[in-house]
């Protein structure tokens, strides 16, 4: 709405911007609504230390913990009668621990799901802003003015991708630092694991902001989110590798997004044999990442104003 | 209930363009409440109109509907030349809102929020920037522009509301309960401001209050709305001469007679009742009818005591149309929830 004439305000003579461009193109306003919620997270340090503390403990305490090649390796057993030599008994160990998680190193297997846990909770809570928004009616003033409905949602999904692929970066680092094998890792192979991260973050970021598009309460957005965070992680093989689970469990580790962001990541990271071709995990992703960002752009048209 | 062209209160207002229009916009909610029940009113350019009602009366509601928030149920309106239901991306850019809440992002900066909304009506950020210092400067808020809104006091809060709802320099703003639960002086300089926004900015304001004195010092035209319904539309003036006019007591020496029949008589005298020592009598301009009467009575050879003139307030108006005085309403649980947080923190 450019004004021609000077306008007056409080006494001020304010020279009006003649031809003042404005931006009414779809995407005006999304990287203002995406910077705005994260300003809120980079300008408290200490939300990022909070948020990553989680799954560094996971790792530092689980993984670590969950020693499964030590199982064999540094106990002394044997079966009575049997005389087995250990260094038999360690290769039976190795191939166990192989056939397994494809790799000898429970920690590292840990690691890479790890990063996919935080891209999960970090996901999971992209919902929870929009119920604040609604709350103190800002969400209102959002509505009220001409900015893409579609924006306000993406602007959410794009600062939650932003800052979990943040948090997953320093939780990769924090791995390495705990002794992550990073034999394999290449920069193509980074790279690969970010971008299969970056889809997961995407359509679990918009799945989640769907869920909340209409709420008004978090209470119940809350019992949404622990419904459904702790199933996408334990069937997935974020933890442990899905072929060992029960067939009705492999069938729900297999549609979910969660498995294939790990599959990816473990195959580019550690070089591990995967549970799907390394490309139809990007392409199951994608269409995720697509599917669901789609949806939440068409509800956010028909849900958001009432 | 009034006629339509009974409530629609013109005066001298047809020549102005109209730049709201609505007929019959009604909304009822899910639970099957009539919030807002067929209105029908115009809105002239420059003008300020205000709703006035009680809690629960239907103000906001209206308000939601005519900036996009909320879909009507029935009924049609044309703001700013674009059809409400057709066009509501065209209103958007068109108009302003400051809400009945304060809804700025508390983890901002003052600066920061109008910068958001600047960028949210596509406004370049050099632009943005010198409208920002413009509309700070304007509602005062300079110094405090680069703290936390989580800081601000309410009186603040709704300046910074009322900045956030001009940035994009609106034909047309829309103000919700624009002092309430605010201090004296705050409330006084958000009047200052509103009227500055009319008379040098030629801006259209529409707003809505419960308070009698606001509608009647700051506003042309009063819509007195109950129930989700107009139940009288006029300039103050207007209002105030339909309940009668002015009223005047007239104290007579002469106790033991009757003068109500030769009052009467008096120009422009339209209606006197007699209660016990004295007389009410209504006129449309009392300040002509009283000298008058004092002569006619005088001339008679009857002794006035006293004389005294009371103009009639929205008070009585409002009184007289609604049956009941202004009341607080039972409003739903989230909106005194709301409510009590907007004046709680008007009050920090
Ligand atoms: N979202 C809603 N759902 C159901 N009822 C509502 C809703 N919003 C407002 N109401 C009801 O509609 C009526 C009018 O509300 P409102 O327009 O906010 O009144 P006012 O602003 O005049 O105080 C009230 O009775 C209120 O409880
Ligand atoms: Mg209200």
């Amino acid at each position: 709405m450019a004004t021609t004439e000077a306008s007056v305000i409080g006494g001020l003579k304010v020279k009006d911007e003649g031809q003042v461009r404005i931006n009414k193109g779809m995407l005006h306003g999304l990287w203002a609504l995406t910077n705005r919620e994260l300003k809120k997270w980079y300008k408290v340090p200490v939300l990022l230390f909070l948020s990553i503390i989680q799954p560094v403990i996971w790792l530092g305490l689980f993984g670590k913990a969950m020693n499964f090649g030590a199982l064999f390796t540094s106990t002394s057993f044997n079966i009575p009668g049997l005389n087995i030599p250990k260094a038999t008994l360690d290769q039976l160990a190795t191939q166990a621990m192989l056939s397994t998680f494809g790799t000898t190193d429970y920690f590292s297997f840990l690691a890479v799901g790890m990063l996919s846990f935080i891209i999960l909770f970090t996901a999971m809570f992209s919902g929870m802003s929009i119920v604040w928004d609604r709350r103190f009616g800002f969400l209102d003033k959002l509505l009220s003015t001409p900015v893409a409905r579609g924006s306000i949602v993406m602007g959410k999904v794009f600062s939650s991708v932003i800052r979990s692929l943040a948090q997953a970066a320093i939780v990769l680092v924090v791995a390495v630092v705990l002794g992550m094998d990073t034999g394999k890792i290449t920069v193509v192979g980074l790279a690969g694991t970010f971008l299969a991260l970056f889809l997961m973050a995407m359509g679990l970021s918009a799945l989640f902001l769907m869920l909340a598009l209409r709420s008004t309460d978090w209470q119940s957005q809350m019992a949404i989110m622990n419904l459904l965070n702790l199933p996408l992680l334990f069937a997935s093989n974020a933890l442990f590798p899905s072929k060992l689970m029960p067939g009705w469990l492999q069938v729900v580790a297999k549609l979910n997004p969660v498995s294939y962001a790990t599959d990816a990541g473990r195959q580019l990271l550690l070089g591990v044999p995967g549970f799907a071709p390394l490309g139809f995990d990007f392409l199951y992703l994608t269409a995720f990442a697509v599917l669901f960002s789609g949806v939440g752009i068409f509800l956010s048209w028909r849900y958001l104003s009432r | 209930m009034l006629k339509m062209e009974e409530a629609a209160g013109n005066g001298n207002y047809e020549s102005r363009n109209v730049i709201i229009e609505v007929k019959g916009l009604t909304k009822i909610f899910e639970n099957k409440l009539k919030a807002v029940d067929s209105v029908t009113f115009s809105v002239y350019e420059g003008e300020i109109f205000s709703f006035l009602g009680p809690n629960g009366a239907g103000k906001s509601t209206t308000i939601k509907m005519l900036t996009t928030l909320l879909r009507p149920s029935e009924g049609d309106a044309v703001v700013c030349g674009f059809d409400l239901r057709k066009q509501p991306q065209e209103v958007r850019w068109s108009v302003g809102v400051v809400p009945q809440e304060y809804t700025a992002d508390e983890d901002m900066t003052g600066l920061e929020n109008i910068m958001l909304f600047a960028n949210l009506y596509g406004i370049p950020g050099d632009v943005a920037r010198k409208r920002a210092d413009e509309l700070l400067t304007l509602v005062e808020l300079n110094e405090a522009a680069g703290r936390k809104v989580s800081t601000y006091s309410g009186g603040m809060r709704r300046r910074l509301e009322l900045a956030c709802g001009l940035v994009n320099h609106p034909k047309v703003l829309f103000l919700d309960e624009p002092t309430l639960g605010l201090d004296v002086q705050t409330r006084t300089a958000v009047w200052r401001y509103i009227r500055i926004l009319k008379e040098q900015y030629g801006m259209t304001l529409f707003l809505t209050t419960h308070y009698l004195e606001e509608a009647d010092g700051l506003c042309e035209r009063v819509g007195i709305i109950d129930h989700g319904r107009i139940v009288r539309l006029g300039t103050t003036g207007e209002l105030k001469s339909s309940v009668g006019g002015d009223a005047i007591e007239l104290g007579i020496r002469e106790k033991d007679v009757d003068l109500t029949s030769f009052i009467m008589k008096v120009d422009s005298v339209t209606s006197v009742v007699r209660e016990n020592d004295h007389y009410r009598i209504k006129a449309p301009l009392g300040e002509e009818a009283a000298p008058a009467i004092m002569d006619a009575v005088r001339s008679a050879g009857y002794h006035v005591d006293r004389i005294s003139l009371t103009k009639p307030t929205l008070d009585e108006v409002y009184l007289e149309y609604t049956g009941h005085k202004l009341r607080d309403e039972e409003a739903n649980s989230q909106q005194v929830m709301a409510q009590q947080r907007t004046v709680r923190r008007a009050r920090a």
